[in-house]
């Protein structure tokens, strides 16, 4: 047994870039390869436990009671009716109840409004039961006393706030709209989109008199343990949080939960297990939304279609004192060219549940109105929309005159439209009664790390690796197996990876396209640590020294791994300069195929690539799945994804998946990925960048200006439902 | 209320709520918890399980109103040590993400091979009388009832597919 207070701490803060491409040189050849999932048997046997799975001896059960109006102050429930019903252990209500669950990496816990009510759907008080259907339905004979208060449900009357820190401009704008030979200025929208990940988020917590234990479906353990225990009053020390599977995220579970804090609050005050899951509708009314956003864009452009301007401002929204704004211009710019820009944001305050990360903010719906316009001034200018973007390419970053860490859109672009066929498409095409159009569009995502702490154990030739990381379904498990496998020398089946338990080092968490990179590198500073020792030991350099199935060799001597004893190291990465001394983003691009049925205005996907460049590819294929997975949002972007809040009352109308529509399987053809080779220095060690959420930035673009391709009706309000394309198709 | 319910083989005694749907009275009273709650509404599919023979959702139904059924879960269907068929090939494929509607999709599509064999035509079926031609259309119109966010769609058909004509 390992004693965990001796153990050395490896740590590299990248304020260089690091181009030994050390990676590149080890002989267990593992790395990059499509491994599958070492967690995969779990999954599909149906064993691998996700929050409710574990669920321990005595457990109650919780349902949370939801707020009935968008504004006003709960004053009390007829607790004693409750009480008195079948099963019922305690009903709760008061300081500890969340407004609003916490934003990714608050470290806080978030606003708890005592009573006072902010939106229909927010969780007012809980019920526990012995049994779910027992606390079901007390939770539905639960009558809130409210005093209800002016509210502002309706968006077309709400005040917009200027973000000023968000301003930005340079030369003259308006002179560059005028002057220029080509121009676009429209205005776009995108509805509020929800993550709807399968899992609902759940919790089961235990109390044992010091500390909580909580099972609980997260993606950012570090902060989560912190916004709990500031929640409920606690010592972060007095919290433990158990995540091993995570059943997808998306964002929604980046900060702590509604049922998190209300699960613990009635373990410690029941001293018995309490479970609480939200409903598919509590998920969709009381989580996360993706704010709508209405978006301005000019785009000015010289009789070559060089883009001589570019103009981007948005108004979203979100509950009064939240501080995120969905980040909307976040790509406008470095993206393309032109020496006059401006960018703005702005934000209206609305009693409609919080705003905050959906898969990708910013880019996810921001890129994809830019690439709506973008293919407007290809329409205009007649140069053609993949030509048009690469003669726009910025050598700088336009912005701020920095280089980049690299640039791969040219290459992106390129290789997208020879893997598509882009220059033989057939315009004009039909079959049947559908209409085939062809659009395409370019993706970028910024690239950033976060602190992580990873702690390996080399032990009889295998390899532990200890880390609160969790895998939402992105392949962290997968992908530390590799990392340390090549940097070891080991088989990956001697690979052991322990995720998603509090109480082991800290990593940066899963989102923002940072949960690879950064944890990764944790576990490969601890390797090289590692490589090092055992070279000082063999009595050589360490970049003389081959590891490779479980044998060290150098210099013409071999020891087996086994027999260096027990290593153990934690390894930590932090961002540095490299964070601000470039501009470091990830790139590719979208081509799509889309039918338009000329007598219906149905929409059906028929083929989709995408090209992405994000520096070294750890697995390729669970990186190819997170891109299948981003374009696949994109194509619910483009088409049906929407969530409808009626303005008279702030609800949200369609609160689950019946009328919250996402993809299914024959919405989505046999999507097409391809990776360009590159090695990014200044990401981090690995020279990997982050894969996430690159394949939503700009995908749905590519099916809105495929779609103008095929009947020419140009949507600019998303997403393109058949009563917007109804009246502008052609005369049958 | 007590009902009697076969589960992969077993025969057990459940005594439950008659408001428990067969997906609690499977994951609370039974600690088979593959089976996945994504909507408790039928919207999802995550809870496919197959009853004498045929998928369903099993949150749309009442535990006791399968008295005396045969019913198949994920736990049945294999082991993480010995996987199927078809739970191998989604390993392969990567045919999931999070893996929360894996459980369901492979009960699903273990149920809708027999579906296809026994001719069954779907919505994207030329031929409602004829063999079923099992085409990537085809696979996934009949697949289109259990919802992946993580959008596995098209490893889940190549994995289904590969299974497919392993059995033919």
């Amino acid at each position: 047994m390992k004693d965990l207070t001796d153990i050395p701490t490896a740590k590299v803060v990248m304020d260089k870039p690091d181009t030994r491409n050390r990676l590149d040189h080890m002989a267990q050849g593992v790395i990059h390869k499509g491994l599958p999932r070492p967690d995969g048997p779990l999954k599909v046997a149906g064993v691998a436990t996700y929050a409710h799975e574990d669920q321990p001896e005595g457990m109650l059960t919780g349902v949370l009671v939801r707020a009935p109006v968008s504004s006003g102050k709960m004053t009390g429930l007829n607790a004693e009716e409750i009480r008195a019903m079948d099963g019922v252990r305690g009903v709760f209500h008061g300081k500890t109840f969340l407004r609003n669950p916490a934003q990714g990496t608050a470290n806080e816990a978030p606003i708890q409004p005592d009573g006072e009510i902010f939106y229909i759907g927010q969780p007012m008080a809980l019920v526990v039961a012995d049994s779910f259907e027992q606390a079901r339905h007390a939770a539905k004979t639960v009558k809130l006393q409210i005093e209800r208060s002016d509210a502002v449900t309706d968006l077309s009357k709400a005040e917009a706030e200027e973000q000023e820190d968000q301003y930005s401009a340079q030369g003259d704008l308006d002179g560059a709209m005028k002057d220029a030979a080509f121009t676009v200025d429209q205005t776009y929208r995108t509805p509020g989109h929800t993550s709807n990940a399968m899992e609902p988020h759940a919790a089961i917590a235990q109390w044992d008199g010091k500390k909580l234990t909580v099972r609980a479906s997260c993606q950012m353990l570090k902060y989560n343990v912190n916004e709990l225990a500031d929640s409920l009053d606690l010592e972060p020390s007095q919290v433990h949080l158990l995540t091993p599977f995570t059943g997808g995220g998306f964002g929604a579970k980046l900060g702590i939960s509604h049922e998190a804090v209300a699960a613990g609050h009635a373990a410690m005050e029941l001293g018995a297990p309490v479970a609480v899951v939200l409903s598919r509708q509590q998920v969709a009314e009381a989580t996360m939304r993706r704010s709508e956003t209405v978006q301005q864009i000019r785009l000015a452009a010289d009789a070559e279609g060089r883009l001589t301007g570019i103009g981007h401002t948005a108004t979203v929204s979100n509950l009064p004192d939240e501080p995120f704004a969905e980040p909307v211009t976040q790509a406008t710019p470095f993206i393309y060219r032109g020496e006059n820009r401006e960018v703005g944001m702005k934000v209206k305050r609305i009693n409609s549940m919080a705003a905050g990360s959906v898969r990708a903010p910013g880019e996810a719906v921001g890129l994809t109105a830019l690439e709506i316009a973008m293919d407007e001034l290809a329409r205009a200018s007649g140069v053609d929309p993949v030509e048009l973007r690469k003669i726009n390419v910025p050598e700088v970053d336009p912005s701020d005159g920095r280089d980049f860490s690299s640039n791969t859109l040219v290459e992106a672009l390129d290789d997208g439209a020879r893997a598509f066929g882009w220059a033989d498409r057939e315009t004009g095409r039909t079959d049947g009664d559908w209409l085939i159009g062809y659009g395409m569009a370019s993706a970028t995502r910024v690239n950033m790390i976060g602190e992580s702490h990873a702690r390996i154990t080399l032990e009889d030739g295998k390899v532990l690796v200890e880390t609160d990381m969790t895998d939402v379904g992105t392949g962290t498990y997968a992908i530390l197996t590799q990392i340390a496998a090549e940097m070891l020398g080991v088989d990956p089946a001697h690979v052991t990876v322990d995720l998603g338990n509090s109480d082991h080092p800290k990593a940066a968490g899963s989102g923002g396209s940072w949960g690879a990179s950064s944890s990764g590198s944790s576990v490969f500073v601890a390797c090289e640590n590692l490589r090092s020792r055992i070279a000082e030991e063999m009595g050589v350099e360490e970049t003389d020294l081959t590891l490779q199935d479980g044998i060290a060799r150098a210099a013409n001597t071999q020891r087996e791994l086994a027999s260096f004893g027990t290593l153990a190291v934690e390894g930590v990465i932090d961002a540095g300069k490299t964070g601000e001394d470039v501009r470091q983003a990830t790139f590719g691009s979208f081509f799509a195929e889309v039918g338009v049925n000329r007598v219906s205005g149905e929409v059906r996907v028929r083929r989709m690539h995408g090209s992405f460049a994000a520096g070294r590819i750890l697995n390729e294929m669970t990186a190819r799945s997170q891109c299948l997975g981003g374009m696949t949002f994109g194509i619910g972007m483009a088409l049906t994804e929407e969530l409808m809040f009626d303005p008279r009352d702030g609800h949200l109308v369609n609160n689950d998946m019946a009328e919250y529509h996402v993809p299914v399987n024959l919405d989505v053809p046999q999507l097409t990925v391809n990776f360009l080779e590159e090695r990014d220095p200044w990401a981090n060690p690995m020279q990997a960048k982050g894969i996430g959420e690159l394949g939503i930035c700009g995908a749905g673009a590519s099916i809105v200006n495929a779609i103008y391709d095929a009947c020419g009706v140009r949507v600019r309000d998303l997403p393109a439902t058949m009563d917007k394309l109804l009246s502008g198709l052609p005369d049958l | 209320m007590k009902t009697t319910l076969t589960v992969n083989g077993t025969t057990h005694e459940v005594e439950a709520d008659t408001r428990t749907s067969l997906l609690d009275a499977l994951r609370n009273h039974l600690d088979l918890t593959g089976s996945k709650k994504g909507c408790d509404h039928g919207q999802c599919g995550a809870c496919t399980v197959i009853v004498n023979g045929r998928r369903i959702n099993s949150c749309l139904t009442l535990a006791c109103m399968h008295d005396g059924d045969e019913i198949t879960t994920i736990e049945g269907i294999g082991t993480a040590e010995q996987l199927s068929e078809m739970q191998a090939n989604f390993v392969k494929h990567d045919g999931y993400q999070c893996g929360y509607c894996t459980p369901g999709q492979i009960c699903s599509a273990t149920a809708m091979l027999d579906e296809a064999k026994a001719g069954w035509p779907s919505n994207v079926s030329g031929d409602l009388t004829g063999t079923i031609d099992l085409t990537d259309d085809e696979i996934a119109e009949r697949m289109s009832g259990n919802i992946c966010r993580c959008a596995a769609y098209p490893n889940i058909v190549d994995a289904i597919r590969e299974t497919a004509e392993g059995r033919k």
